[in-house]
Parts: structure tokens; sequence; C-alpha cells
């Protein structure tokens, strides 16, 4: 295979019929272990795709955003530093002129809260916590949100179960959606 | 409307250069005919001076700006100049920024991107392996989703750049994600790419994998040049006519799924809200749209006579076929020349000659594409999406030229 692939590639550079090789493989790259790709695969999907073993809780959440999180989320996800998202409240404002856009009013899935913390959250310092202290943060910023009670454990099974208040928010791109954004005449 | 200080220094240059003050001022003024420049009695400087070239210093205020404010410097945006743009390439100091964590630092020699999922073969390229590739270079647009979001309220902004700013348009060369693709070999139930990137907010995005196999590329070089670091360097995702922060930087991995990701990016940030409280998601191409870039704020016209009007032009979902500018707040429209090349999902220069009599005017102008799309008024475009959609504004826009040749933004 590996001699073809040369002479595939030797074909390209004497410029014979260089659209054949298009869909041969040249054999670039270096084939990725199991273990390689483990340290990377950090995303997470909403049917529960991705999520690591482990498990957190709303008590301890609440210590680690009083930490990491309330300086520019503000205490309980209310009244953030100018300039930084407001995390809980909002709901029932997206209809209104000043939606309150929050984990609680917005966001479709509860796995979304994992994914983008594990990858970007607390700000200065991403993948810095512990999946413990993940799952145990989005514990926490679902039950500011009033999603889960107070005692509510979080782990990979219980994750992706949790149905979010706007999970039927979001529709499909619509356009054209506005009167005269298609041509009707005179167009050429 | 106020007298810039821009237009002061260019009244009295005039003035300078009529000769009727010279004395005591600019010594540049013995540069007009009869008397010989001072550039013609001296030797210049020499070869590699600098080694990288850069603008001239005369040239020093057309640079990127914020927008505005924000909370840090790193979470942030910044716009291009497009009133000091000539033709339809940005170059490379003067393309728009947008960051979610910061601008990485990362050495070629370290950067890998790995390709996994719904494969039969996972596979680590380097970034000496994406350029063994054969390598394809398209000139395109690439235009953040809030470009103009300003204009959905009255923002009060005059300048094209920061009404406008969030574009920019470039030759970019890689290889198409498809042959990348190829290598890896995607499993039949293979229908979504995740795209991450190497910054601190692992920016991750998905794209359909009909995206992905008709024209996206991994992109490695921008005019000619490597990547510069805040557009990706080493290496981006390049998704042209899509809303630019899908064209991932610093690409890092691309994970082949069978259905979306539902990141933070495509759920709570770039969709599109509508007045019903429901919300567009997986809106990707940006609509065609179009501004006049001169005159403008900071170039007006300053006497009257002849000028060419003129602007840009684009549309994410094929090639400008037309474009048409009023000078009467659209009561009247004259087709504009369209300057070639004319390219698909690329900037397209337009150019309208014009005598001004020291009227004041409403400049507009609006874009047709060859898919049949036409840029809407702000009217109607509110009048379907409302004003809190954020995201996709293509309305057209009026500047107002008043009788002493300031140009404001005619929404405000």
């Amino acid at each position: 295979m590996r001699a073809l692939n040369i002479t595939v590639a030797l074909a390209g550079l004497l410029w014979v019929d260089v659209a054949s090789a298009q869909h041969a493989r040249v054999g670039f790259g270096t084939p990725a272990t199991p273990d390689q790709i483990g340290g990377w695969d950090i995303d997470v999907r909403p049917d529960g795709w991705g999520l690591p073993q482990g498990a957190g809780t709303v008590e301890r959440g609440e210590k680690i955003y009083a930490e990491q999180c309330a300086a520019c989320h503000g205490e309980k996800g209310q009244k953030p530093a100018k300039g930084f998202d407001q995390l809980a409240g909002g709901r029932g404002t997206l209809a209104s002129p000043k939606p309150v856009r929050t984990i609680g009013s917005n966001w479709p899935y509860a796995t979304t809260i994992f994914d983008y913390v594990r990858r970007a959250m607390p700000f200065p310092a991403p993948q810095s916590l512990t999946t413990d202290e993940v799952y145990s943060v989005v514990a926490y910023l679902l039950y500011i949100n009033d999603i889960l009670p107070k005692e509510a454990v979080l782990n990979a099974q219980t994750l992706p179960k949790v149905r979010m208040p706007n999970a039927d928010g979001f529709i499909p791109d619509a356009r054209p959606d506005v009167d005269d954004m298609k041509c009707k005449r005179d167009c050429q | 409307m106020t007298i810039s200080r821009r237009n002061v220094l260019r009244s009295s240059a005039t003035i300078v250069a009529g000769g009727a003050i010279a004395v005591g001022l600019r010594k540049a003024a013995d540069a007009a005919p009869p008397d010989v420049p001072d550039s013609m009695r001296s030797l210049g400087q020499p070869v590699l001076s600098p080694p990288y070239g850069v603008p001239s210093k005369f040239e020093k205020d057309v640079v990127r700006r914020l927008r505005e404010p924000r909370a840090t410097d790193t979470e942030s945006f910044s716009v291009t100049p497009l009133q000091n743009l000539h033709g339809i390439i940005t170059p490379n100091g003067l393309v728009y920024e947008r960051h979610h964590a910061g601008i990485p630092e990362i050495a070629p020699s370290e950067h890998k991107l790995l390709v996994h999922g719904l494969v039969d073969r996972p596979l680590i390229f380097s970034i000496d392996d994406l350029l063994r590739f054969r390598s394809v270079s398209r000139i395109h647009f690439l235009e953040c989703s809030g470009n103009s979001s300003t204009e959905w309220g009255k923002s009060g902004y005059h300048s094209v750049q920061r009404t406008h700013g969030l574009i920019s348009c470039c030759e970019w060369t890689g290889v198409p994600l498809s042959t990348i693709l190829d290598e890896v070999g995607l499993k039949p139930e293979a229908k979504w790419v995740l795209a991450e990137g190497a910054d601190a907010a692992a920016m991750t995005r998905s794209v359909p994998l009909e995206k992905a196999l008709d024209d996206a590329l991994v992109v490695y070089a921008q005019n000619g040049e490597m990547l510069r670091p805040e557009q990706g360097y080493p290496v981006r995702l390049f998704l042209p006519g899509f809303e630019g922060n899908m064209s991932v930087k610093w690409l890092r991995r691309l994970k082949v799924g069978d259905q979306p990701w539902h990141t933070r990016e495509e759920t709570s940030r770039y969709t599109n809200l509508l007045p019903n409280g429901k919300a567009y998601q997986f809106a990707f191409e940006m609509d065609v749209k179009s501004v006049v870039t001169f005159p403008n704020s900071e170039r007006t016209f300053t006497d009257k006579g002849f000028y060419e009007i003129s602007g840009l032009a684009w549309s994410g979902r094929g090639h400008v076929t037309r474009v048409d500018v009023s000078v009467d707040g659209g009561a009247t429209w004259q087709r504009c020349m369209l300057q070639e090349p004319i390219l698909e999902k690329c900037f397209t220069r337009f150019r309208l000659p014009f005598v001004w009599d020291r009227q004041p005017l409403e400049i507009q102008s609006r874009a047709f594409d060859d898919k049949g799309w036409v840029q809407p008024t702000r009217a109607s475009l509110i009048a379907a999406r409302g004003t809190n959609a954020r995201y996709h504004f293509n309305a057209i826009q009026g500047w107002k030229v008043a009788a002493d040749g300031g140009v404001t933004n005619a929404s405000t």
C-alpha cells in the first residue's frame, strides 16, 4: 500500500493526471493511539457522549464558585461585573425587549455547561479544575437557576437527563425570513 | 458636524501647497514645483530598512481599532479600517481580530492536528505534514457574524470601521478539508465535524459534513505568508462564506460525529434571538451585504466637483452580481461598476462616478448575489427579526453627507 502511495505522489509531482490523486491517500500523518486521543478528547454532547467518570455536588460547587467564578459572574450568578455574563435568573425574558440571557433562561442543554466550563473556565486559568470540580460547579449553576435541588449529585448518568427550561428555544435557520431579502423583480 | 482634526490638517496642507502662507511652515512645501524636493538631493534609506517592510510612517493612523471598550482585552475584538482600504485585499496587519481568550503563542514544530471520531484511521498531522499536501489558494472574505451588530439599534457610530469593520478579505492558502478527511477515511454515519482551537477558550464549533466536504480549507497562509498569530498561526479552519467564528483558529482537533455538539458558541452565543423568544441556531451563511467606504467620516468630499463613490460588497452564498447606489436616501438608484475580479464569497469593489455640488446627500448601497439574494432595508430586517438578534445584520447602510462634506450614520 505504501509503495502505491509513493507512486501516486510521484505521479502528482510529474503533473500526470493530478486529479486522480485527489481521493488517494498519500500516507501523511501518524496513527493516533487511544491514549493520545484520550488526552485531548474533551468535548461533551447533549446525549452524554464524552462525559467523564466522576461526580459533583451543589455544596462543593458553591465553594468553588465563590473562589473561582463569583468575582466576574457575581454572587449566585446575579449582578456580574460589568461586561461579564449573568449566569442565573432572567427566566421568561427572551421574548421581551430586554432579554436576559443566562444558563437558566437561555441554555438548551446542561451538558454544554460541563463542556464549556471544562474547556474554557475559570477565565484566567482554563482546564485547571478537576473533573469532580467541574461536575460540582455545574451542579451549583443548575441549583442557582432553580433547575436542581440542593442535594443533587451530578455524574455522567444524571447530567444528560437534566431538562433545561429553554430546551425548545432554538429553531433552524429560517432564512429567507425578511420581506425583501430575495429578489422578486428587476434582479439582473 | 464638527470639523475633524484631519480635515483641518488637510485644509492647511492645501493652503501651503497653494503658496499662500508657505513661509515658516512645513519644509515639505518646497517639494512643489518649481523647487526640487529634498528627496532628490540626498540618498534615501538603505535596503532592508527594515528587513520586514512596514507601511510609511505617514500611514500611522491606518490601524485596527477597538469598536468599543470590553471588559477584558483578551475576550475582545478589533475592527478593520475599511475607510482606508483600496481594491479587495486586506493587508495582514489590518485583518480584524476576534479572540475568545487571547492570542496563543504556538511554535509550529510543536503543534499537532488530531483528526478522530467516526473515521477509519485516527491520525495526528504535524504542520510539516499539512504543508506537504496538495495546496490551494483562494480569495475569500471573513466576516464576524457580529459585524454591524451595532446597527440593530442606533449605534451613534459614524465610522465605517466601527459599523462594518468586522470583516476582511485575504488570499488563503492551505489544504482542502476534504483531502484530510479522505486521508482518515469517513465512516458512513459521519454527518458533523467538531473543530477545536488550541487557545485558552478551546474554541469549538460543529461544522456540517456537507460544508466540510465542499469548500472548507485547513489554512496555514494568508496573503502569501504564514498566518499571523492573531489569525490562527500556525493553522486554522476556513469556511468560506460562513460566520467567522466557525473558522476556528489555532486548529488542534477535528472530531467526526453523527450529530452536532451544541457547544456554548452555537447555543448561548452565535444564535439569533427573535421577538418571539425563539432563536435561529446553525444560521451559517453570511448574507449578501455592501457598504460605501468612500466618502466616510474620515475621508470626506472636500470641494465640489468630481468624486468616485466607492465601496465593498460580498455574499457568503456566491458572488456579487450587482450593486446599486442611491444618493437620495433610497428614492432612486444607479447601477455601479463592479471591479474585476468578481469572485465567490469574496469582496467585490464597486464604484460610481459622481459630481458633488455641495448638496446634502444620503448615500446608500444595496447588493445582489447570483443566488437571488438581495440586501434588505433595515426596516424590513427589523420587522422580521426584531432588534435582539445580535448577529447577521446585513441591511442597507445609509451615510448622510452634509453640505460641508461631513459624513454621519444615517440611522442615528
